[in-house]
């Protein structure tokens, strides 16, 4: 799935790296704790979540991902956005609530990693 | 042995927002460097863990890295309380974050066995109410 049809399939906005949106992602994440996101992610290129400070981004960066969803409407600083920027993750933000996120992706072929 | 590259890096633990500066630097002079993404990879998330934990259980530190010829390792020391029972802390789940810390997204206890995970070696020095020096390597094959 292109990151442009995530974006129409969550009705979501993007906020900065608009000029990514056409690479590809396999497979995504949802998840509000950073300590999971590091241990538990493989290759998930994309991170949805409702926690909203600027390790999120770091650690987003950290595992390579390319994506990162808020959902519930957050939106993340200014601070936030710019770090992003310098590592080229596009931020996007939904009004979607996480499950209802996460459930919209995977019915539309955006299956989780299935290793754990 | 051929030269060896050192990046030291002041971690401030005071401002949880900064927390994770060093292994984003980090994690771009690898990239400039050339590195196996892999390796880069292994020693981004070890020293992240790492540096996230002086910042929200010591206090802040000191971050080095040194990219040798077969290896590169990570040394993050802080003067932060120490660690009580080694054992007990390299557990998965076990933690001592308070509330704050994990409506921040972290301390859920997953820190210290993900970074012996990622890494080659990993030796924890410790004493309490003197400090904690973590000493972590990735071999680049
Ligand atoms: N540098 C340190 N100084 C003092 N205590 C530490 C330090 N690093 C870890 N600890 C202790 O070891 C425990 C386990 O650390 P670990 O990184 O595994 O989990 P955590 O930091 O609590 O949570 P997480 O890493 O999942 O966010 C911590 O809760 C803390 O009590
Ligand atoms: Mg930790």
């Amino acid at each position: 799935m292109k990151i442009s049809n995530m974006k129409e399939l969550l009705e979501a906005e993007v906020l900065c790296c608009e000029e990514n949106i056409d690479k590809h992602v396999y497979s995504a994440c949802g998840c509000d704790l950073m300590s999971d996101v590091l241990a538990y992610v493989k290759d998930q290129a994309v991170l949805l979540t409702g926690l909203v400070n600027p390790q999120v981004i770091r650690t987003a960066e950290m595992m390579d991902m390319i994506c990162i969803v808020f959902v519930r409407s957050k939106a993340p600083t200014d601070e936030m956005l710019a770090l992003a920027k310098e590592s080229g993750i596009v931020i996007m933000k939904t009004d979607k609530r996480l499950y209802e996120a996460c459930g919209l992706l995977y019915t539309n072929g955006l299956v989780g990693n299935k290793v754990k | 042995m051929g030269e060896e590259l050192v990046f030291t890096f002041d971690v401030d633990g005071d401002d949880f927002t900064s927390a994770g500066q060093a292994s984003v630097q980090i994690k771009k002079n690898l990239r400039q460097l050339g590195i196996n993404p892999e390796i880069i990879r292994r020693v981004s998330i070890a020293m992240y863990e790492g540096e996230i934990n002086m910042v929200i259980h010591a206090g802040g530190g000191e971050a080095t890295v040194k990219v040798c010829e077969d290896y590169i390792e990570i040394i993050l020391k802080d003067s932060g309380p120490g660690i009580k029972n080694i054992d007990q802390a390299m557990q998965e789940g076990f933690s001592t974050a308070p509330d704050r810390i994990r409506s921040l997204g972290f301390g859920a206890g997953m820190g210290l066995p993900n970074m012996k995970r990622y890494t080659d070696s990993m030796e924890i020095d410790s004493t309490v109410g003197v400090g904690t020096t973590v000493v972590m390597r990735v071999n680049i094959v």
